[in-house]
């Protein structure tokens, strides 16, 4: 029997039990759209979180203290910082820019602007920020470096914070109190966007030299620094982290760049997208267990279809053949109906909710093989068994 | 290929071979046994049965329920290996086949005609009769052509895309018997063909299997509780307990099945 005669015999027993067709291939249905649509948000969450990183240009260098952790995208917790301000100017030595070197110290505190008073993240920053993060300045201006030096109580929101404190007003000029500190706001950030509903625009920039004296530290948490071009970034990281190593010889630093960075968070996020489409993917094998076990069922019922076929000619391949077309082309049509569905749920939830999704193009084809595959893994077993019937015992079943 | 449908033929009394010259052994069983065995017990539903049957011979066989009859069909149909004993089947020795040569061998040789018809029955009369043409792998028009040729050789022309619920037993039958002719096997084997008719349309299935056998040469080799249906036969073999208790040809002398009745 060719291949195609056992193809149309298949489909004429599909087609004469629809709804159990139907039913069977329900758990590949749903087994194969949930993976699409979590492989869909796992490279939607990917393009989104690489977009923002890059936008911080490609040129950007962290200097932090600690080893720099590559599972946890973070430097060692336990580490104590001993990075100062002063320790800026030798990193400016190194890339010979004063203005290409940005210290941050980050905390949080309450923040309160006539009756608003919220929780709000608090950004010790330098003149050099929005150079060096490329962020760029809506309103009013980012404070100097005489600013920072003479310790301004001076406030720089960002956009959200200001629509937050104050709502359909011009913030610059007006007065907020930082931690019980009054500071005044000199400038508002552009929007900078979100990322998986977190804002990135939610929190207030005042002068590292203020915010040490606030939060009674001394330390600065990291130097950015910006490198001249993308071309020089690995070279100048090293020589960066020799510097300081220079210095301070007993302490460990990081300087990561942002190839590194995304290189990290592409590892993450595709554990996390495979942990998770493996968890949808047990949908399948329950799908693809129905499968077997309605296809026995199907053998048992048609005992004599068999019988009567080996009775006429059909060789043990033939009915396995035909059993087999039949346990994978439940799993395709499944497969298909479970692509179409998790195509389009990609694209409502991209569409209609925070998180981003972004279907590979190569998803709907692995979703399709697999689902064949599935079929005949699961189908191999009935087939098998309908193929070694022998046919007088089938004759007579009922 | 004469195809007069059936109908319009006058019914032969004594189906006559159509070369009686040029006989030679369709099957050939020598002291075939078949036993089966389920944890200690045995049952032997044959003992050792010598059993020939020529090109063109018309044959019933008789006995009594459990004697060993359907048993002895199986095997002479490749459906069954025999436990022990010689089973030739145009001239092929079973033991030297596979199970897929069986395959083949049942698929070229033999027709099988069964009481319960053991039609598809979501399939029309033209799909179930071209069924033994699909495992011989020729084309889809091809087939359909060939299978309604074969139904219209039953008288059955007018019913091609019927499906089995929608026709009379006799007429499922005749698909049947369509079905085992399409492939233009040299034997055609019927267990208890008539079983589930009544006389009339039983009487129609003997008159074309007798036709077939007088006009295209066919063996036929049927099993009946009959005595009627068997009396026409040219020869009898009576089964009883495994064992063949007569044989007519082998009375007469004449191994390739001289005439009786
Ligand atoms: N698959 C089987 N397993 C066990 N015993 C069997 C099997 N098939 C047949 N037999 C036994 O073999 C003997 C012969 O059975 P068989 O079907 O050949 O009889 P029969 O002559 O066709 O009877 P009937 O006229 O009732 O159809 C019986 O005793 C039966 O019980
Ligand atoms: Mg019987």
């Amino acid at each position: 029997m060719k291949g195609l005669e056992a193809f149309r015999v298949a489909l004429d027993a599909l087609r004469g039990n629809r709804l159990r067709s139907l039913l069977t291939t329900l758990g590949i249905v749903i087994g194969i759209a949930a993976v699409i649509v979590v492989v869909s948000i796992g490279a939607g969450a990917r393009q989104q979180i690489e977009s923002q990183v890059e936008g911080l240009g490609s040129n950007l260098i962290l200097v932090v203290p600690g080893q720099f952790d590559t599972q946890n995208l973070s430097s060692n917790a336990a580490a104590v910082s001993t990075l100062q301000r002063d320790d800026g100017d030798l990193l400016a030595d190194v890339v010979g820019d004063p203005d290409a070197v940005t210290a941050r110290l980050t905390s949080g505190a309450q923040v309160r602007a006539g009756a608003v008073e919220q929780f709000v993240t608090v950004q010790g920053s330098d003149q050099n920020l929005p150079e060096v993060f490329t962020r760029p300045v809506a309103e009013g201006q980012f404070f100097t470096g005489t600013d920072v030096e003479a310790r301004r109580r001076v406030a720089v929101l960002g956009s959200r914070t200001a629509e937050t404190f104050f709502p359909g007003a011009d913030p610059v000029g007006r007065q907020i109190t930082v931690a019980g500190t009054r500071f005044q706001v000199v400038g508002v950030l552009a929007e900078q966007g979100e990322s998986f509903g977190v804002s990135q625009d939610n929190e207030v920039h005042v002068p590292i030299t203020v915010a040490q004296r606030l939060f009674g530290l001394q330390r600065v948490d990291a130097f950015a620094v910006k490198s001249p071009s993308a071309a020089q970034v690995p070279e100048l990281s090293r020589r960066l982290w020799r510097v300081l190593k220079a210095e301070y010889p007993d302490q460990t630093f990081s300087a990561v760049t942002q190839t590194q960075i995304l290189g990290v968070i592409g590892d993450i996020l595709g554990l996390l997208t495979a942990v998770l489409a493996a968890i949808a993917g047990i949908s399948l094998l329950v799908g693809g267990v129905g499968v077997s076990n309605i296809m026995l069922v199907s053998v048992r019922e048609r005992t004599r279809e068999i019988g009567l076929r080996k009775a006429l000619g059909a060789r043990q391949r033939d009915v396995l053949v035909q059993f087999l077309v039949e346990a994978v082309l439940l799993t395709s049509v499944g497969g298909v109906i479970g692509i179409a569905l998790g195509v389009s749920g990609s694209l409502l939830i991209d569409g209609l909710s925070p998180l981003p999704a972004s279907v590979e193009w190569w998803s709907p084809v692995v979703a399709f093989v697999v689902s064949a595959a599935v079929g005949v893994f699961f189908g191999v077993f009935p087939a098998r068994r309908a193929g070694r019937l022998d046919p007088v015992v089938a004759l007579r079943a009922d | 290929m004469d195809e007069q449908p059936v109908d319009e033929q006058p019914a032969p009394g004594v189906p006559a071979p159509a070369r009686p010259a040029s006989r030679r052994a369709a099957i050939e069983a020598v002291d075939v046994t078949r036993s089966y065995s389920f944890g200690d017990t045995t049952v032997q539903a044959l003992r050792g049965v010598s059993f020939t049957v020529d090109d063109g011979e018309y044959t019933a066989i008789v006995g009594p329920s459990g004697s060993g009859k359907s048993t002895l069909m199986h095997l002479l149909g490749c459906l069954d290996r025999p436990t022990s004993g010689t089973l030739r089947v145009g001239g092929r020795d079973l033991r030297e086949l596979s199970d897929a040569e069986l395959a083949e061998l049942r698929n070229r040789e033999i027709g099988f005609v069964f009481q319960a018809f053991q039609l598809l029955p979501r399939s029309t009369a033209v799909d179930n009769v071209a069924l033994p043409l699909l495992y011989r792998g020729v084309k889809g028009a091809e087939r359909r052509e060939r299978a309604a040729q074969s139904l219209r050789a039953v008288g059955l022309g007018h019913r091609l895309t019927h499906r089995p619920t929608q026709m009379s037993g006799g007429e499922q039958q005749r698909v049947a018997i369509a079905r085992a002719l399409v492939g233009e096997p040299r034997i055609l084997l019927a267990d208890e063909p008539t079983g589930n008719l009544d006389s009339r349309n039983g009487a129609e299935v003997m008159r074309i299997l007798e036709q077939l056998n007088a006009e295209r040469g066919v063996a036929v080799v049927l099993v009946t509780h009959d005595d009627e249906v068997a009396g026409r036969a040219r020869r009898q073999v009576r089964v009883r307990d495994g064992l063949v208790e007569r044989d007519t040809a082998a009375e007469h002398g004449t191994a390739a099945g001289g005439g009786a009745a």
